[in-house]
């Protein structure tokens, strides 16, 4: 029991630890910046939509990269981040679309395009074993078909 | 044999569809996250008297109309007189957010093109913009009595939708 309680404790302190060091590694500029860019990476800049936010010079993505930083400086996780994006500008924002009933066709599509190419594929080559075997029967009868001809008459 | 010619014929004409339907659609309009959701609040100096604040909050209770707005933006004097004809017909209070300006442009464009808004909340840094969502200004919110964002325009506003989608909105906003 003790044992348990100890480790509790322990398994406590650690996560404030973390925390602690997570507060810290907020503040450092490299580790921002770093995090930024993972972050702005994986967002679409809304004024050039075929750049990310992270290499858009758009006034409206230095904006956004300000607002990023500043979360992150707040000590706000990365998923906090992007929800608060995605809560302004919506799932458009997001190089990747969650799965929703919305996006169930866009995620699963290739997969069924696959199961389709799969299927035409086996289909393919039933029908080709299936001739093959055809065309062995014919030849062996062709052989069949030489052989009575060969027989000397009697 | 002659499904084995009409089928790439059909998904042919399946392609060709879809790629119409995309063509067509307009890669800016982005639907908005905040349209049925509580107007994000906010509480910043008016463009006209800096020492007043504006905030969302102050006009709970009464439709009003929240137009995003700069100088520099060339939609926007497009819109404008749109927007003095939404103030001429008094149907709801129209509220602007001069978005990243600079103070004597904004004023200077309101004396020379006339003044459609009630007053204008000033945005230097673009934080209210960010959360209201903006992405290309002109655009336009229309807010119900409980502070709700019920419908969102982006891009000039034209005497068209003011006709069918603004007013009619608007009316049926107020009698709730």
């Amino acid at each position: 029991m003790s044992r348990l309680l100890a480790i509790i404790v322990l398994a406590c302190s650690l996560g404030i630890a973390q925390s602690k060091e997570a507060e810290l590694l907020a503040q450092d500029p490299i580790v921002v910046e770093q995090r930024l860019t993972v972050i702005s990476e994986e967002m679409r800049c809304l004024v050039c939509q075929n750049e990310s936010l992270a290499g858009s010079r758009a006034d409206l993505a230095l904006d956004l990269r300000r607002e990023i930083r500043d979360l992150i400086r707040q000590g706000k996780t990365d998923a906090e981040i992007r929800t608060f994006m995605v809560e302004r500008y919506g799932d458009f924002i997001l190089y990747r679309p969650p799965v929703r009933t919305t996006t169930w066709l866009l995620w699963l599509g290739p997969f069924i395009l696959l199961a389709f190419a799969v299927f035409a594929l086996f289909r393919f080559f039933r029908l080709r074993n299936r001739q093959q075997k055809q065309v062995a029967a014919t030849n062996i009868d062709v052989e069949r078909l030489s052989a009575l001809l060969k027989e000397p008459k009697k | 044999m002659k499904s084995k010619f009409l089928l790439p014929l059909l998904v042919f004409i399946g392609l060709v569809g879809f790629l119409a339907i995309g063509l067509n659609r307009d890669p800016r309009y982005i639907p908005s996250p905040l349209v049925n959701k509580p107007a994000p609040e906010f509480s910043i100096a008016q463009l006209a008297e800096p020492d007043k604040s504006f905030s969302p909050s102050s006009m709970q209770g009464q439709v009003w109309v929240l137009n995003v707005w700069a100088s520099w933006c060339t939609a926007c004097r497009e819109e404008h007189p749109s927007l003095l004809k939404l103030a001429a017909s008094a149907t709801a209070p129209l509220i602007g957010l001069d978005y990243k300006d600079a103070r004597a442009d904004a004023l200077a464009v309101l004396k020379k093109e006339g003044n459609p808004y009630l007053l204008s909340a000033f945005d230097l840094s673009g934080r209210v913009g960010i959360n209201y969502g903006v992405y290309g200004v002109p655009e336009t919110y229309v807010i119900d009595k409980k502070g709700v964002i019920r419908f969102k325009h982006i891009g000039p506003m034209n005497p068209e939708l003011l006709e069918k989608t603004i007013y009619p909105l608007i009316a049926e906003l107020k009698k709730s």
